[in-house]
């Protein structure tokens, strides 16, 4: 958490924020505390993710947001007001619900002039047409919402939150009950509509990688608190805790010890070989951390072979796997302290493929690596698959 | 992350207060009275008036006295039970597997004709099974009954007519059981080698088990209590408790023998049911 | 290749066959109520007329009867339907002590013998002083009491299955509560409620044996016809019976074809 205050807090306490502001949000039930003492900063504007696995607290945030759950302790403001006990009539946020609580009893019209009906706002018939043709569904309007695929149900459940103008969208998982292919062009059209509308977005997902391709900032979130904020590209490059290197993407973390610190570097034995990890890098404050490197950023090379990259080699290693993904190949290289390392390998048809059984040497470029806490555990986030 | 919130408070309370009170009072302290009805002097009279005697023995007296309707409406009943699932099944099975499109529609073909006046439809049966009628006839020819047999004022009458008009107490949970079986379970049992009939004995059966216990009680304990089929249908001769309880209350005016009958029917329904659902390992339907 | 066609619908042949025994008396219900009888005491089928649809009521009893068992069926019906849908809410909305014994309270009268209800009520009426006073108002009280529990289970089934998000839905898309509840939870629940009515109704109305112990001189439609049973019945009767047959297939199926209809724009 002190993280987000190093990182998300632009405006200064005290001053009016114009975006939502969160402090010290907890909400427990019963034994189990959801979310814990949480800060966050959501600029307007934005398009923010939270990313988590499920039971991480990012529903239950999103839901206290909205107003469907009252924050047990802490406080939520909206451009300086105070909503944290507001009810959900009463706040300018609005929410795309996962499973898109689309009225079956009413048509799609009235599904999305509902809010405007409450307010008794004019005009009601011009602007739902209006926000009919920006999803794209102007021709449905007369249907009923179980006549409508998938896809168009979640325009509707989109069309109905928009179309009230709130201050902040909240989107509870909104593509997840899509397939793939219809995932992948409903997040560029979200993505486009955000830009158009200029509204704030909130987006929770389990998906990294829906949160990463449509996210401007993105909050990863573990057991009620946020392990880290900021940039997608920032989080994955430069990952702070095991949890996040392993939730994003896959890492190979290895075990270190840390034999000097320099002010722009510092020295790592890896099981007997020296290794050198960027300060800026650096995520641990003990004599031992893990040692981290994407599979990606991995080079794999014959025994004694020059490699492109200065610094860090490791010889010794034997592969024990070969999957050819076609633009890829993962190899599962044995390494001599017994663990397994994964390298991703572009195929660019200018290096052999190795097969298994091969004696091969790994080597990385320093700044690449990240090195972090050894109290963490080594394999915390990368279970995400099993969900 | 969508669970029921159940809001504590007095609403709650304020709109369950009506129902509860009404069942208390006219489900609940009705049933204290009937006990207590049952214990009354024998002796006593609607006009005379009756007192608390903790006459046990009106117990006694009833059961002596009508025994015999006892066990033939238990005993008519569990056959009358039996030839519904039999029936039932069947019809459930057809409809929650084979009736593609016209599901809903045979579903609602099942209750339509219930709809209909019980003692009417009753009746009717009375003018099939009729002595010169087109069953009897039809029978007396194949030599299935005597050139005198009959249908009417015989238990197979009563049984017919008690089959009937419980079926769709069997037919509907026996449907929503059936309808919940995954059909792939069953072609994984033919996958693995079982043919038809063992794979509805190892699959269907015990998986429908539950409607067949909930279709059993529910034709069961409404066809032991009945009188309408056996005064309809039947004679004197086949008389269930249904009718003697009735004729006590409201022709003999005999209210503690009455109360101490019903009394006994409840109890003996209920140890049956009791009995029945352990064996059938289904104690969580209750 | 016939046997194996055969073989396939076999189960769906005999299952149609348990149908088509079901609607045996119904057949037998409309043709006698064109029938003209011979004589009055004996049951079989001897001309056509169509003198019994022309005057229902020549038995002036048995229409008497009917109208009272149709404004019995309806009061109860309502009386029912507000207090079990009541109820219903309050068993899945709210929390509460004593949900168990509720919930025995409410499923026991669906269990119990008719005739052991029937005269436990009976008891209790004689027991308070009522007996001379059996009739209208206590077969009334006696089909409110059986047609609650189902009304609460059939009620309490729709709201069940009712995504609570879409309450959560209209809220926070500014409706207050009591909009949230007219605009969305009623409508919804609508169903629900009128399948329970129609259920409590023709509950009420075809009730006997509970009716008959305590009803005291008052004559309900299934006690006319339990009355003539015994002598002769006239052919209105099944006049009525028809009657009842019609207006449930009519409600029964157009609720059907409303489905289908339904569900066919939705394939479309």
């Amino acid at each position: 958490m002190s993280q987000v205050v190093e990182q998300g807090s632009t405006a200064g306490e005290g001053e009016v924020h114009s975006g939502l502001r969160l402090r010290s949000v907890t909400k427990s039930f019963a034994a189990f505390t959801a979310v814990d003492d949480l800060d966050l900063d959501v600029p307007s504007g934005s398009f923010f993710a939270l990313l988590g696995p499920s039971g991480c607290g990012k529903t239950t945030t999103l839901r206290m947001v909205a107003g469907l759950e009252t924050p047990t302790s802490g406080t939520i403001t909206l451009s300086g007001q105070d909503i944290t006990y507001a009810k959900p009539y009463q706040r300018p946020v609005n929410t795309v619900f996962q499973s898109y609580a689309l009225f079956p009893h009413l048509d799609i019209f009235e599904n999305v002039a509902f809010g405007l009906r409450r307010r008794k706002r004019p005009d009601v018939k011009k602007q739902v047409e209006e926000m009919l043709e920006l999803v794209e569904l102007g021709s449905q309007a007369h249907k009923k919402p179980a006549q409508l695929s998938g896809g168009q149900q979640q325009r509707v459940a989109l069309a109905r939150a928009l179309i009230n103008k709130p201050e902040v969208l909240l989107l509870d998982e909104p593509l997840g009950a899509l397939d793939l292919k219809l995932r992948r062009s409903m997040q560029i059209e979200l993505k486009r509509i955000q830009t158009d509308v200029g509204l704030t977005f909130i987006h929770v997902t389990h998906d990294q990688e829906e949160a990463m391709t449509m996210a401007d900032t993105v909050a990863v979130m573990n057991q009620g608190v946020i392990e880290q904020l900021g940039a997608p590209a920032e989080l994955y490059e430069n990952p702070h805790s095991t949890f996040v290197a392993n939730f994003l993407g896959q890492s190979n973390l290895i075990e270190g010890a840390v034999t000097g610190r320099a002010s722009d570097v510092v020295s790592v034995d890896m099981h007997g070989i020296g290794v050198s990890v960027p300060a800026e890098r650096c995520h641990a404050g003990g004599d031992k951390g893990w040692v981290g490197i994407r599979p990606e950023k991995v080079l794999i090379g014959e025994e004694g072979e020059a490699l492109d990259a200065p610094g860090n080699t490791i010889p010794g290693g034997v592969v024990t796997d070969v999957s050819f993904y076609g633009v890829s190949t993962q190899y599962l290289v044995r390494m001599p302290w017994g663990q397994e390392l994964q390298v991703f390998e572009q195929n660019t048809g200018r290096r052999r493929l190795f097969r298994t059984g091969d004696r091969v040497e790994l080597s990385w470029r320093p700044e690449y690596a990240f090195l972090l806490d050894h109290s963490q555990d080594a394999s915390a986030g990368s279970q995400r698959v099993a969900e | 992350m969508s669970e029921t919130v159940r809001r504590r408070g007095r609403i709650g309370y304020l709109l369950l207060v009506p129902a509860l009170l009404w069942l208390g009072l006219f489900f609940v302290v009705p049933l204290y009275s009937l006990v207590a009805t049952s214990l009354f002097n024998a002796d006593g009279s609607d006009l005379r008036g009756y007192q608390m005697s903790w006459a046990w023995g009106n117990y006694t007296d009833a059961l002596d006295a009508y025994w015999q309707p006892l066990l033939r409406s238990l005993g008519y009943g569990a056959v009358a039970t039996l030839l519904c699932l039999v029936l039932g099944y069947v019809l459930a099975y057809a409809i929650a597997f084979k009736s593609g499109r016209w599901k809903n529609l045979m579903l609602v073909l099942v209750i339509a004709p219930f709809f209909t006046s019980f003692l009417i439809r009753t009746l009717s049966w009375k003018l099939i099974l009729a002595d010169d009628g087109l069953v009897v006839n039809t029978l007396q020819l194949l030599h299935v009954l005597g050139s005198d047999g009959r249908l009417l004022a015989t238990p197979v009458a009563v049984i017919a007519g008690l089959t009937y008009n419980f079926l769709p107490f069997m037919v509907l949970p026996l449907f929503a059981s059936l309808d919940k079986i995954d059909h792939r379970l069953i072609e994984a049992s033919s996958d693995l080698y079982a043919n038809p009939f063992v794979g509805f004995f190892k699959v269907t059966w015990p998986l429908s088990l539950p409607g067949v216990v909930s279709g059993t009680l529910l034709t069961f304990i409404p066809a032991a209590g009945d009188f309408i089929n056996v005064q309809l249908l039947g004679s004197p001769n086949q008389r269930m408790v249904g009718s003697v309880i009735q004729s006590l209350f409201t022709d003999a005016n005999d209210y503690p023998a009455a109360a101490a009958l019903s009394m006994i029917l409840m109890v003996l329904i209920v140890a049956m049911v009791l009995v029945y659902v352990r064996r059938a390992g289904t104690e969580d339907l209750l | 290749m016939t046997g194996r066609w055969l073989r396939e619908r076999i189960v769906l042949f005999l299952g149609l066959v348990v149908l088509l025994y079901t609607f045996v008396p119904i057949a037998v219900v409309i043709l006698m109520s064109f029938n003209d009888p011979a004589s009055r005491n004996v049951y079989r089928f001897d001309g056509f007329t169509l003198d019994n649809w022309a005057n229902p009521c020549v038995d002036p009893s048995m229409c008497s009867a009917l109208g009272r068992s149709v404004e019995i069926g309806l009061l109860a019906t309502l009386a029912a339907t507000v207090l079990g849908t009541l109820a219903a809410f309050a068993l899945v909305r709210h929390d509460f002590v004593g949900r168990s014994a509720t919930n025995l309270l409410i499923f026991l009268p669906m269990a119990a013998p008719e005739i052991v209800m029937g005269s436990s009520l009976l008891a209790l009426f004689v027991a308070a002083g009522f007996s001379g006073q059996l009739g209208f108002w206590t077969i009334l009280i006696a089909h409110i009491m059986f047609c609650l529990s189902f009304v609460v289970v059939t009620v309490r089934a729709r709201l069940a299955g009712m995504d609570d998000n879409l309450e959560q839905a209209a809220m926070d898309l500014y409706a207050t509560p009591a909009q949230t509840f007219w605009r969305v939870t009623f409508p919804l629940v609508f169903p629900g409620i009128l399948g329970a009515a129609l259920l409590s109704f023709s509950l009420s109305f075809d009730d006997f044996i509970i009716t008959n112990l305590n009803a005291g001189q008052t004559t309900t439609f299934p006690m006319y016809v339990w009355g003539v049973a015994q002598r002769g019945v006239p052919m209105q009767v099944n006049v009525i019976g028809t009657l009842m047959f019609a207006i449930s297939i009519v409600i029964v199926v157009s609720g059907e074809l409303n489905n289908r209809r339904r569900t066919r724009s939705l394939t479309r």
